[in-house]
């Protein structure tokens, strides 16, 4: 493999993939989802799934957050950019999304009033520096960015900074799980838990899907080593007919996660009924809106927006792929309508989307054996 | 999104710990520190940041593992864009 020489520690990597080699039932397959974009990132950076035997397979999971976000919402976003008077702010990652007009980065183009942040903080400071104009922020993420969001929103509201709000996607990470494990068509044998969402929300949030589903939840980090292991980890709760969480990622993440980011959270956010994801539909209490107290910094209090869906076109199987049904070149656009260059479709953008991923390590074929 | 970028806590430059100078490869940037003050942080710490926020508290030797994982993901470049690109800094 061209990237084992690269590994930390390419003996232990051999280790481990032998005892896993070695303990893996021939006689069945194991379909594991790995829920974060950045362990999709990792798998396709390192080759993993071709050092695993055949019969493990990787299926990518939700966890890139500008992958999951309908286009309905990127359209709403855009229409608050819209207004005369506003400066949108959002992480680079968003610029390239496309709504049903385009995408942030051509509304710039046309006039509109969009600027790229690297933190809330900052959009919080463009509205400080603003006093005429009103600043909306394009809050997007899970777990790992909503406590910024919760800070940003407290410091508005401690400074009263009037000409700020926040248009909120954030989404929790919890629901799309329970949505996975219940929808007949996904069978998923057992899942590596985020990284770094778990440093907020610990491991004990995963508990259920041990208890309820009697699948394996293995909390995993970044390095090829670490995915392998957790992958092992998983494999011995499946032979030995277990089903708990365990946490591979210790050195970071505390079973209790972070109290002052899940306070932040709680003080400023509320879980909306529901919330729509791409791939996956309609899920409850799947995502965050701001509270009430909080309205004044609402974008969606503050802003009319349209708040329609916006069906994804019809030839991306962007939800198939997002559910780990189809895999990245299996669509009829990847690689030929839909690159990184020119996404169609939102798992494209990004380089924690699965068909990014694919189209750069394996497509470009830059992760083909040596 | 999802990785975080490790740095070296180098100044409370306010006098109390919410904000802090943190340095990343030589770039020194202000980050939010709040998240980790109930946990104590102290000058010479290391963390991780997430949109100028740090998140955790981590050993030299993890920030250093962090490091490599981001050049081995070709994040390093997008990772010091995004720390230059903080520019919250109070005046």
């Amino acid at each position: 493999m061209k990237y084992v020489d690269e590994y930390r520690d390419p003996k232990l990597i051999g280790a481990v993939a032998a005892e896993i080699a070695r303990i893996a039932d021939p006689a069945r397959t194991y379909r594991i989802m790995e829920v974060c974009g950045g362990h999709t990132h990792a798998i396709y950076r390192y080759g993993l799934a071709d050092v695993l035997p055949k019969n493990i397979e990787f299926v990518h999971g939700p966890g890139c957050p500008v992958c999951v976000l309908p286009t309905g919402r990127v359209d709403d976003g855009l229409a608050i950019a819209e207004h005369p008077n506003v400066i949108l702010a959002c992480f680079g990652d968003m610029m390239r999304v496309p709504g049903t007009k385009g995408t942030p980065l051509e509304h710039k183009a046309r006039g509109a009033d969009i600027r790229m942040v690297y933190s809330p903080l900052d959009a919080l400071r463009l509205a400080k520096e603003n006093p005429s104009r009103h600043v909306c922020f394009f809050a997007i993420g899970f777990e790992t960015t909503a406590p910024s969001t919760a800070l940003t929103l407290l410091k508005a509201k401690t400074e009263n900074v009037r000409n700020f709000s926040v248009f909120c996607n954030h989404v929790v990470v919890i629901p799309p799980m329970r949505a996975i494990v219940d929808a007949p068509e996904m069978q998923i044998d057992a899942f590596i838990g985020p990284g770094h969402v778990s440093t907020v929300i610990g491991t004990k949030p995963y508990e259920f899907i041990a208890s309820e589903y009697h699948k394996p939840v293995v909390v995993s980090g970044f390095e090829p080593l670490d995915l392998m292991e957790s992958v092992l980890m998983v494999l011995r709760q499946l032979a030995a007919g277990e089903a708990k969480v365990e946490n591979q990622y210790r050195r970071i993440v505390a079973d209790d996660g972070n109290a002052a980011a899940l306070s932040a959270m709680e003080q400023t956010m509320q879980l909306r009924p529901h919330f729509e994801w791409r791939g996956l539909g309609s899920i409850p209490l799947s995502a965050l809106s701001i509270r009430p107290e909080f309205s004044a910094w609402d974008a969606e209090v503050q802003f009319e927006v349209p708040g329609v869906r916006v069906a994804d076109p019809s030839a991306a199987r962007c939800g198939d792929v997002l559910k780990g049904v189809l895999s990245p070149p299996q669509c009829a656009l990847f690689g030929k309508e839909c690159t990184p260059e020119r996404p169609v479709g939102a798992l494209m953008v990004s380089s924690e989307g699965a068909c990014a991923a694919h189209y750069r390590y394996v497509h470009a074929g830059q992760a083909v054996e040596a | 999104m999802c990785l975080a970028i490790p740095a070296k806590i180098v100044e409370f430059p306010d006098g109390d710990k919410t904000i802090a100078v943190a340095e990343v490869s030589g770039v020194r940037r202000r980050v939010n520190v709040d998240l980790l003050r109930a946990g104590g942080i102290e000058i010479g710490d290391w963390v991780l940041l997430h949109v100028g926020f740090a998140m955790s508290k981590i050993s030299e030797e993890q920030a250093v593992e962090q490091m490599e994982i981001l050049t081995m993901l070709d994040e390093m470049t997008p990772a010091m864009e995004e720390v230059r690109g903080y520019e919250f800094a109070e005046p």
